[in-house]
């Protein structure tokens, strides 16, 4: 492979110290990985193994215990995403890193599109062009047009979804971690959303991903990363130090 | 990126103060008396800095200081050391070394600020729409008209029927009181917001619809804000970083996700495992 990667993971560690049960809960241990422009990276392992940890650290929602988590940005500069800036963070979220997580967090008072439009509002993009863009690729992921306009916490899981990764792909970021982007979707759903996620490998776009079947790993993924649960669960602090 | 406000080592102290003040209080010590002098150590040495847009949320308990360090940023109390750069239309202002004329411009035109109390912030004797002409003639707005129709706009962004804009505040409920709070606040369109507990006691939609309008004007006019809360709703929907403040010192900062997602410090921990 001739391109640079986009993203360097080396020696990523995540454990978490609980103060209140005197405990140190390991939870990714010594993950090294690479993902590259346009390509697919598959994280896969057992639960448990720290797979959605990973991604967590790399959009800082975790604080990386150890390791390198080494971004390129536009602009061709190595950032480490463990140590860098707060808002060089929030930067960095806004434009070049895109995060599907597992569940929708949204306000009950808030519309799938005003939700799946969000992202590109806050880039500075005029709303109304912005609405337009959601309704498109709500459209593309065959969500109903009556639920558009209607809050997404009384939609079934599957929708739900839909309108989370709706909110993630729209805003085309150049890293995009997927957390089992398909889990709750119907076959037919799911191939949609694949032909999307390949458009945009096509159009260069970096992604890190966790799938829930082996056989969309096998389809989708050009790296594959196996991750294993890492061993001693549970030391009090205390024998640490 | 443009920064609005860096602060340093800011430490207000209530009492005479001694050498132990600093080493014998804060979190290790479960206290922000003094046990030598008595004195309390409301804040000490809290730095951060805020940038153009941003909303930065500082949470914590009552008596934990959140508030005493944005007292001090607007005047309202003078800090016992440390120094706060405020950068406003290429210049920059030493806050802690103004003169009270000085003061009294960047609060009356540069700053704003809601408190918890609309009582602080508005004039009970006179009318709403008065409450924003008053901020607005210490401004440079001198002109009746002008000043009635900026009245108008403001409180029909802010969602305060207009009818009423001639009625004093005692007429109105919590919520509408907040709103022509925050309506003055925003008359000279400041570049600085602070926002003290303003949803603290108000009924839950209220709270949600005055949370939303702070997020509506946060995004149409790049308003930079700092919240102070000890709510972790009211963090979480606004704040992009947050700090944690416990007996004067701030304990934690970070994003807000991982504050409340991966909190490092005990006291942080028992605060996010006690979120309703």
């Amino acid at each position: 492979m001739n391109k640079k990667p986009i993203l360097q993971v080396e020696g990523y560690s995540k454990y978490f110290e609980l103060h209140e049960q005197d405990k140190i809960i390991p939870s990714s241990h010594d993950v090294n990985l690479e993902v590259f422009p346009g390509k697919l990276t598959a994280l896969i392992g057992p639960t448990g193994a720290g797979k959605s940890t990973v991604l967590k650290g790399i959009y800082r929602t975790y604080l990386p215990s150890c390791g390198q988590l080494l971004f390129r940005t536009k602009e061709d500069i190595e950032i480490d995403l463990a140590q860098a800036d707060e808002h060089l963070i929030l930067e960095l979220r806004k434009n070049e890193i895109g995060f599907v997580t597992q569940f929708l967090h949204a306000l009950p008072r808030q519309s799938a599109e005003a939700i799946v439009a969000q992202p590109l509002i806050q880039r500075g993009m005029d709303k109304t062009q912005a609405r337009d863009l959601a309704r498109e690729m709500l459209s593309a992921m065959n969500l109903p047009e009556a639920l558009w306009g209607i809050s997404p916490s009384t939609f079934s899981g599957g929708e739900k979804q839909r309108v989370n990764l709706a909110r993630g792909l729209v805003s085309r970021p150049r890293l995009l971690l997927l957390d089992e982007p398909t889990a709750s979707l119907d076959p037919k759903t799911t191939e949609k959303i694949i032909t999307l996620i390949q458009e945009l490998k096509s159009d260069g776009v970096a992604m890190l991903a966790i799938f829930h079947h082996p056989e969309l790993v096998e389809r989708m993924a050009d790296n594959v990363v196996q991750l294993e649960p890492p061993i001693g669960i549970e030391k009090t602090l205390k024998e640490i130090a | 990126m443009d920064k609005v406000l860096e602060v340093n080592n800011l430490s207000k102290i209530y009492g005479k103060g001694c050498f132990s003040c600093f080493e014998l209080t804060g979190p290790e010590y479960d206290t922000n008396i003094c046990p030598q002098c008595g004195s309390v150590i409301a804040a000490h040495d809290v730095s951060f800095d805020l940038y153009k847009g941003e909303i930065l949320g500082i949470m914590g308990e009552s008596g934990s200081g959140k508030s005493t360090a944005v007292k001090c940023l607007y005047f309202d109390q003078e800090p016992s050391s440390g120094n706060a750069t405020f950068f406003d239309e290429g210049e920059k202002y030493d806050l802690f070394e103004l003169n009270a004329a000085q003061q009294r411009r960047l609060v009356n035109q540069r700053f704003g600020m809601v408190y918890q109390n609309p009582h602080l912030g508005l004039n009970f004797d006179i009318s709403s729409g008065g409450n924003i002409a008053e901020r607005l003639l210490m401004s440079e707005v001198k002109n009746y008209s002008d000043i009635r129709l900026r009245a108008t706009n403001l409180l029909t962004r802010t969602e305060v029927l207009t009818e009423r804009m001639d009625e004093l505040p005692k007429n109105f409920s919590g919520g509408m009181q907040q709103r022509v709070q925050i309506a003055k606040a925003l008359a000279t369109n400041p570049p600085l917001l602070f926002l003290d507990e303003v949803t603290t006691g108000l009924d839950l939609s209220v709270q949600a619809a005055i949370l939303d309008l702070i997020l509506e004007i946060q995004q149409e006019q790049q308003t930079s804000m700092i919240v102070v809360t000890h709510d972790l709703g009211v963090i979480r929907l606004l704040a992009g970083r947050t700090l944690v403040m416990k007996y004067g010192r701030v304990i934690e900062s970070g994003l807000t996700d991982q504050i409340l997602e991966d909190p490092q410090h005990a006291y942080t921990q028992r605060l996010v495992a006690s979120a309703l």
